[in-house]
């Protein structure tokens, strides 16, 4: 209810902005305003994910830009307006509203939609019209094919592979330095994310001569894993990973709880770096690991988080969120550089990179965030890659479950 | 027998002229109103290929998706092996023989109960391909990457649409069809007249499980990604019964009359409502259902033609009768 009634204030917001600058600012022959389309899934099974990752980001970006008069293109300012659309988490509508925002609003700029199927079923068209498409929330391990066949794609959070290989290279430091042992329980979700993630982990611990104890999949939906939880606890793993997702992630931290069952090295999937995970958990949440992370010292970051909790009423994930405010980011520089609302000459700007955000010097489609994160202190920091500035300590081993009854 | 007849003729002679001139819609269309184009012409064939197995049987199935699903599939897996049409073929195939296999199963269901095994179907061929996905194939998700047009598309299905209103032609005056009539009136009737009742609606659940499977098929380069949740996604089957009840299931292009209208108003809902689409659209819902209980042919039969008998039993007697002078 509230979000939705934010949803319409800030469109309402935006649009009257559009219509009062345009009436008393410009004349009437030039482009009054830059037109943003979107098309996420407000209802659905993806609409959870989008109004954390996804959502937020763009109405707050567009709120920001038009606060401060609009976008800077050659020596005007120009308002965003935006378009937006539910795909109701199908592909077919999602086409047909990407469609319908280029033929029929012929929008200057379309943000991505939220989810990896949904984002791969839109990109065909994109590319066809010319408009860049900044993927925030798709992970695949064809994301370098992708970015190749389709110019303009930038494939954001990168492939499942990578997230895999370096959680994977992080365990073996700490198998080195004898801190845990060679076993590990590994289990994934039955969806295309746990399925990438759990085969690229199997080969990455397998190459570093990790014993995989468990190795199952759950279906996609279930909460109750306190048989796998169970199961696993009798196996002597030091290690345990679960390529989950947020419903997934929040029963099996539960149920672990409940179970007592409290390896040295907790990793669980999508929604560990949610607020809400921390706000469920509380203090239960310290130590464990998941993907993502940020650097809250970094001032850029903690300024991004603190305006994001004054926009939205909450605090951003660590992980999509973060690569998505950068492409906003991205995209505002490359209209000032490339001063004109040209697609064609917007994209040439966008290619080149090297835009401020808060990830650093960043171009759509560096993969230089955090891989592996960990709760410390109520933060969702970052560890990995360990060369990274600013990567913390790892909390080892993980402490005890606090709140269990 | 009577193939030709005029009344047979004339009905296809401008179904004919009218299907050659939509093939033309994409020189005067862009691409926004072919992508409307195409989802008016899928949901066309999906609600008549429906409403062939279910608008004379009274069968309720919610199984569309699970054909419309398998077509897809197919495609993904085989769509860079071979040919096309090639694959449209091994599509159809696959949809026949679960189509078999299910109906051979089910069909001696009645009622309710084969109205939840068709949605629990849905369900059962969602798992067991993502079963078979993650323990055999570890890939989940699969890509298209077919380089088919949109209007490659619409062409396709307007063939595939023009197919399956000719074959419910012919259907309508066969015998086949005449036995399907009289199961959805009386089965028991229907077996005391010696028609091999199981038979029959085994072979038209299959032949309408047929072009529901090659609509998936058609469609599914338009994705690029399939997994199982994106293929087969029960909002569909739905969405398919809606249509076909809004417009008539009994009249081969009744449920045309309900997919037009929806399709439209889904379309200017989402794109003039998009926050409010779901409210508005259990509202139409509730319109529907109280206003047009009988669909929009049947608010025609009301109140067009008050004198004829309803036209649901009217052929059936005339057929009869038919039947017995031959």
């Amino acid at each position: 209810m509230e979000i939705s009634a934010k949803l319409r204030f800030a469109t309402i917001a935006a649009a009257t902005t559009a219509l009062m600058s345009s009436a008393t600012l410009f004349g009437a022959n030039a482009q009054e305003t830059y037109r943003i389309g979107y098309a996420v899934s407000k209802t659905g099974p993806g609409a959870p994910g989008a109004a954390t990752s996804t959502i937020p980001n763009y109405e707050m970006w567009v709120k920001e830009v038009n606060d401060a008069g609009g976008l800077k293109v050659g020596d005007k300012q120009l308002p965003i307006e935006v378009v937006e659309y539910d795909d109701r988490s199908s592909s077919e509508e999602a086409v047909r509203a990407v469609e319908r925002l280029i033929n029929q609003d012929k929008v200057d700029f379309i943000l991505s939609p939220w989810g990896t199927g949904i984002n791969l079923a839109v990109a065909p068209i994109l590319d066809r019209a010319g408009y860049a498409h900044l993927a925030g929330t798709a992970v695949t391990d064809k994301a370098p094919q992708l970015a190749k066949r389709w110019k303009n794609s930038y494939w954001l959070l990168g492939t499942g592979e990578q997230y895999a290989v370096e959680m994977a290279e992080f365990l073996k430091g700490l198998k080195d330095a004898g801190k845990i042992n060679d076993k590990v329980a590994m289990i994934a979700v039955a969806d295309g994310f746990g399925i990438e993630l759990s085969k690229a982990g199997r080969a990455a611990l397998e190459d570093r001569d990790f014993d995989l104890v468990y190795d199952k999949t759950y279906p996609l939906g279930s909460q109750d894993l306190a048989t796998i939880v169970n199961d696993i606890k009798s196996l002597g793993a030091d290690t345990f990973v679960a390529f989950s997702y947020p419903p997934g992630t929040l029963g099996l931290t539960e149920q672990s709880r409940v179970l007592g069952f409290n390896p040295k090295v907790f990793y669980a999937g999508v929604g560990t770096a949610f607020p809400l995970y921390k706000d469920r958990f509380g203090a239960d949440a310290e130590g464990v690991v998941s993907l993502g992370g940020a650097s809250e010292n970094d001032p850029k970051i903690a300024d991004y988080i603190k305006r994001h909790i004054a926009f939205a009423g909450r605090e951003p994930d660590r992980w999509a969120s973060i690569v998505n405010w950068a492409s906003l980011q991205s995209l505002h520089q490359a209209i000032e550089r490339a001063g004109s609302t040209d697609r064609e000459a917007v994209n040439a700007e966008l290619a080149k990179g090297g835009f401020d955000t808060i990830l650093g010097t960043y171009k759509p489609g560096d993969q230089n965030f955090w891989q592996v994160g960990q709760w410390q202190d109520g933060k969702f920091v970052g560890v990995a890659p360990t060369s990274m500035e600013g990567a913390h300590e790892l909390v080892f081993p993980k402490p005890a479950w606090k709140a269990a009854n | 027998m009577s193939i030709l007849k005029p009344d047979f003729i004339k009905p296809v002679a401008i179904g004919a002229v009218i299907f050659a001139a939509l093939a033309f819609l994409p020189s005067f269309a862009d691409s926004y109103y072919m992508s409307l184009a195409i989802s008016v012409v899928s949901f066309a064939v999906l609600a008549t290929a429906w409403s062939m197995f279910s608008g004379p049987t009274r069968y309720i199935s919610l199984a569309t998706v699970v054909f419309f699903g398998i077509g897809a599939y197919t495609v993904a897996v085989l769509g860079e092996i071979m040919a096309f049409p090639l694959v449209l073929v091994c599509a159809g195939l696959a949809g026949t023989v679960v189509a078999l296999l299910v109906g051979f199963s089910t069909l001696r269901l009645a009622g309710v109960y084969f109205v939840i095994f068709t949605f629990g179907l849905t369900e059962l061929v969602r798992q067991v391909v993502s079963w078979y996905e993650v323990n055999v194939t570890r890939e989940m998700g699969r890509y298209v990457f077919l380089d088919i047009t949109q209007n490659d598309i619409y062409w396709q299905l307007l063939a595939l649409f023009a197919v399956l209103l000719l074959t419910g032609f012919v259907l309508g005056r066969s015998r086949l069809g005449f036995a399907l009539r009289i199961i959805g009136e009386d089965e028991t009737v229907a077996k005391h007249c010696g028609i091999d009742v199981t038979r029959v609606k085994v072979a038209l659940f299959v032949l309408s499980a047929l072009f529901m499977t090659l609509t998936g098929a058609i469609i599914a380069p338009r994705w690029t990604y399939i997994d199982p949740v994106i293929a087969f996604n029960p909002m569909l089957s739905f969405q398919v019964v809606i249509m076909a009840l809004l417009g008539g299931p009994r009249r081969l292009l009744g449920p045309l009359l309900g997919v037009i209208p929806l399709t439209l108003l889904f379309e200017v809902l989402t794109a003039s409502f998009p926050n409010h689409f779901s409210i508005l659209l259990g509202c139409v819902f509730m319109v529907i259902v109280y206003l047009l209980p009988g669909g929009v042919v049947g608010l025609y039969e009301k109140y067009r033609a008050p004198k004829k008998r309803t036209l649901s039993s009217s052929p059936e007697t005339t057929r009869k009768s038919e039947e017995k002078t031959a």
